[in-house]
Order: structure tokens, then sequence, then C-alpha cells
């Protein structure tokens, strides 16, 4: 009955039990902090109701796109990042490592900030922070050394409020990633996306009858449609679908390597793209009613109040549950919530890493992941659980994501469609798998759609940065840590490409390119 | 709210989870394929034991 693996001595690969398990799964990752911090203010910033032109657009052709390029990558080639790419050409396996490092620095911060929304789920029934929530979370939480001047930019003071949340939540993430795809990533994700959806349900249906909260959704829908003819609303609108997406950095390659071959995956997609989006859409509805609610309680205007990123999360939300009647349960509900999105997200970042290390180097799930876990959970408690932790964090951030992420994105498309010419296969792939095929129109939008407008962006934001210092920082400390940053993910991408590749090396991808004849398939696929 | 931001809003609403209900009607109704390509068997899963005959 057991045929043998053509592995050969090696464990099989992992596998999803199906459909739902892989689908939950993808979304827990998609769906994240950027969702509810990040969508609603770009859309109130880049035209309102009029953004929703361009963001759909960006939708249909860079997110759904480059998400089956992704799924066609990890499915077809079996393996994380590097041994997928290695696999559609040895030198290649450094792009895989180039995003394992996107993932790595990433986890570290991002691990951060879960830690510091668990750390606000206890404050909220107790509502800690007053009055003065921003005094609170920058001076009582996080206690940001003064970086004014000639103050330290770096130091070691190490905050125990921070450190605790922070190990706990490199302990839980550990185990489950030890625990493998099944029975660990699956199994979070199938508890806490449903969670996250009735605890965030319950929250935006309190905030739309909360006073005011008509003129936020005002301030939000209310379109600018001049905004449409300026270049820099597009541009924001495809950067939003890609980074909310979590494409390009190695996840959704991963996590579709551990479908079984015969898997439907075109149809699968469009569920995750959707309910990304759909999730972004509904939290826009929250954020902005309780906006508005505190602009009306405050005498001010939406425009007035800190609507996005961090400061949105622990500053401009907990001074809304403040003056909201029973606010300590919102406030729960809130801070578990952002828990929840997070940690989902940080399991797909770090399986990633994981996968990557264990495929190359031939070490048990367990290895891999207890190995990597402690070793990233030592440098991301020292350097983000300090008192300038939010700085380098705030850095980090944006460089790994501006440029590494988009670059990763324009490297796939060049190498892989461009160079290597591996659309028609990859698109024969999905569609001899899938129930709904791929048309030609995805070339066009992998080919050349996605890597211009990225392209775009990454030059129009190198430049910026470049003529003025990110953040107001220290034009030195931008050097290191954020520059710095960029460089280590192409060091890190070379130094893990030379080692031997110790993981097996026998593989054939099915189905086989060109197809064998059947003229069936090759009619429908060819539509 | 004024009119113009209802009717964005609601437009927004229909396409967006609009789309998200047509995704998951359309794969509920036609889940997998029913013909495949030849070939393609796939490993055992890792936390299912491989069958091991001794006799």
């Amino acid at each position: 009955m057991s045929a043998p693996s053509p592995q050969g001595t090696h464990p099989p690969r992992e596998q999803f039990t199906g459909q739902v398990g892989f689908i939950l799964s993808a979304i827990g990752s998609a769906v994240g902090l950027g969702n509810i911090w990040r969508f609603p203010g770009v859309a109130y910033e880049n035209g309102g109701g009029a953004f929703l032109v361009p963001y759909l657009i960006a939708l249909l052709t860079a997110g759904i796109p480059i998400l089956f390029l992704d799924y066609a990558i990890g499915h077809r080639f079996r393996g994380g990042a590097p041994q997928a790419f290695r696999r559609i050409k040895g030198w290649l396996e450094s792009l895989g490592w180039f995003q394992v490092m996107i993932c790595v620095l990433i986890a570290v911060y991002y691990a951060a900030v879960v830690a510091w929304a668990g750390s606000f789920f206890v404050h909220s029934f107790g509502l800690d922070w007053g009055d003065d929530a921003a005094a609170f979370f920058i001076g009582d939480y996080l206690q940001v050394a003064d970086v004014g001047g000639a103050d330290p930019w770096f130091t070691f003071d190490f905050v125990a409020a921070v450190l605790i949340p922070l190990a706990l939540v490199w302990i839980a993430v550990i185990a489950v990633l030890a625990a493998g795809v099944v029975k660990g990533v699956q199994r979070a994700n199938v508890v806490f996306i449903p969670l996250l959806l009735v605890a965030f349900g319950i929250l935006v249906v309190r905030a739309l009858f909360l006073d005011g909260a008509a003129d936020g959704l005002d301030v939000l829908f209310t379109p600018d449609w001049s905004a449409l003819g300026d270049a820099d609303v597009w541009v924001a609108a495809y950067g939003q679908i890609f980074f909310s997406l979590s494409v390009a950095f190695g996840i959704m390659i991963t996590y579709a390597s551990y479908r079984k071959r015969k898997s439907n995956m075109t149809g699968p997609g469009l569920v995750v793209a959707f309910s990304n989006s759909g999730f972004e859409l509904f939290a826009g509805l929250g954020v902005f009613s309780a906006l508005g609610f505190l602009a009306q309680q405050q005498g001010v205007t939406v425009a007035d109040l800190d609507f996005q990123g961090v400061m949105l999360a622990f500053v401009t939300f907990p001074t809304i549950v403040s003056q909201m009647p029973a606010g300590a349960i919102f406030g729960a509900l809130f801070f578990g919530s952002l828990v929840m999105a997070g940690f989902t997200s940080l399991v797909s970042i770090l399986q990633v890493v994981a996968a990557a290390l264990q495929e190359k180097f031939a070490i048990s799930r367990r290895r891999a992941a207890i190995g990597m876990g402690v070793v990233l959970g030592v440098v991301s408690v020292l350097g983000f659980s300090t008192t300038s932790g939010l700085i380098l964090l705030d850095t980090v951030d944006a460089f790994v994501n501006n440029i590494g992420i988009v670059a990763s994105a324009v490297f796939m498309c060049v190498f892989v469609i461009w160079v290597y010419r591996m659309g028609p296969e990859l698109r024969y792939h999905m569609s001899s798998v899938s129930t709904t095929p791929l048309g030609r129109w995805w070339y066009v939008c992998v080919g050349a759609i996605v890597p211009v407008m990225l392209v775009v962006m990454l030059v129009q934001y190198v430049i910026t940065r470049v003529n003025e210092p990110y953040g107001e920082y220290d034009t030195t400390y931008l050097l290191y840590a954020g520059w710095g940053a960029v460089v280590l993910l192409f060091l890190g991408a070379i130094l893990f490409t030379l080692p031997r590749w110790r993981g097996p090396r026998a593989f054939s991808a099915w189905p086989t390119y060109p197809p064998v004849e059947d003229p069936a398939l090759t009619k429908e696929s060819s539509r | 709210m004024n009119t113009e931001a209802i009717v964005i809003m609601i437009i927004a609403m229909l396409i967006v989870w609009g789309g998200l209900i047509v995704s998951i009607v359309a794969l509920r109704a036609r889940p997998e394929r029913a013909t495949y390509p030849p070939g393609g068997e796939d490993d055992h899963r890792e936390d299912d034991a491989i069958i091991e005959h001794d006799t």
C-alpha cells in the first residue's frame, strides 16, 4: 500500500488537509496589521471614495496576477522560496534567499508589534492609559529614549513590559511552527481567523452606531475625482494592494507548496484575494466610524487625528475606547483582533524561513523551527524591547517594505517571466490543476503592468529617501539601520546560497511541460 | 453622509463583498477539477504515518 517516496529516505512533504485549511491559512497570512491600520488611512489620503477606482484596478491587474505567480511557482516546484526558485534555475536560489531575508527582517519587528498589542489587550481591561494615551504609549509603556540631539540612537536599556510579552510571542510562534503545517499552522488559522472575524465584526458594528460615525464615513467615502489624474494616487493604490496581500516575499510560494499536486489553485486564490480586500473595506468602515466619533467628542476634524499606522492603533484607538460606553470590552476586542491578525501573519512569515532552512540543510522541521526561532527571538528582543525599539522598527519597516519587497517582485517578474520565459509553463500548470483557467491576460499583468508600476514605485521611493532622510532621523543612523537593512537582504541572499544544497535534489515537475498529447486539455488551457 | 459618499460606499461593498461571495459560491459549486493530466501522485503526508508491511 505504501508507495516508496520519490525522495528516498527523506520524509515526504507536509500537506494542508484540504481546501478550507489552505484558504484560511492564506487569509491568515494576507490579513494582518496593514489591513486594519494602513488601508483606511491610505484611502482617505488618496482621494477618499475615488481611491477605490485605482484600488480595484490594482487588485485585478497586479494583486491577483502576482498572487497566482507565487502560487504557480510554489505549487509546481514544490518548495519554499529557495528550493522552488532553484528548480527553475540553479542560481535563482539566491532570489529565494533574498525573500527569506525579507521575512527574517520583517519577523523580528512584527513580533514586537504583536507583543505590544498583547500588552494593550491586558491594559484594556483597566483602561490603563487614562486621559493621555500618547504619553502612556510612548512614555510609560515603550519608554522611548529621547532621540533629539546628542541622545543615543541605539540603546540596550531593556523595557520589561515589552520584553516579557515579546518572549511569549516567540515561544508561541515556535510552538506553532514546530507542530507542523497541519497541526500547527493550519490549526492556528482555523481557530484564529473565524474568531478574528467575530471579534472584529462586533467592534465594527458597534463603531457604526457611535455618534459621529456618519461624519467619519463621509470623510472616508466622499470622492475627490481629481485624484484620479494624480500618478501618486495610482502608485499608492498599487502599493496598498501589493503590501496587503503578502505577495512576492515567499509566503504564498511556501504555502502553495504544501497543497497536494492535484489541487485547485485559481479558485481559492480568488477567495483569498477578495477576502483580503473585503476585510480591508470592513476595517475602513470601523476605523473611520470610530474616528468620526472621536473627532466629534474632541470638537476637531478627522484630519487632525492620527489616522494611520502605529499611532492609530496604540494612541488614537485607546483614546476612542476611553470615551466609549463599555470601552474596556471594545478595547479588548480591538487589541485581541490585532493580536490574532498579527500572529497568523507572523506564523506565515516565519514558516518561509523555517521551510527554507529545513529544505536546504536537510534538517527536521522541529530543528529548523526551534533553531531559527531561538536565533531570531534573541535578535528581536535585543533590537526591539529596548528604549530605542520604536525608532528601529519604524526605520526597518519603511526600508524593507518599500525597497526590499518591491525589488523582490521586480526580480521575480524580470527573471522568471522575461529572462527564463517561464510564463507559458506556469500558466499551463495553473490551468491544468484549476477549475478556472488562466488566460493570456495574465502575461500582460505579470510581464508588463506589475513590473512597470513597481519600478516606478521603487525609483520614486529611492529618490525620495536619498533626498530627504526618512522620518527626519539622523542620516548616519539611517545609513546603518535603513540602508544597512537593504544591504543585509542582498548579503544574506548570497551567503545562504553559497553552502552546498543538502536536501534531496531529484525532482520532476508535474504536469509535464510541454504537455503530453491530450487534445481536450490543450484546447482548454490555450483559451 | 452625503449622497455621493453613500453611493460610492454601496458600490464598493457590492464589488468587493460581492466578488467574495461570487468566488466562494463558484468554488463550492466546483471545488476541484474532474480530470487531470496523467501522473501527479503525491507523497504521503508527514503526519500520516506511512504504513509499513513487515510480512
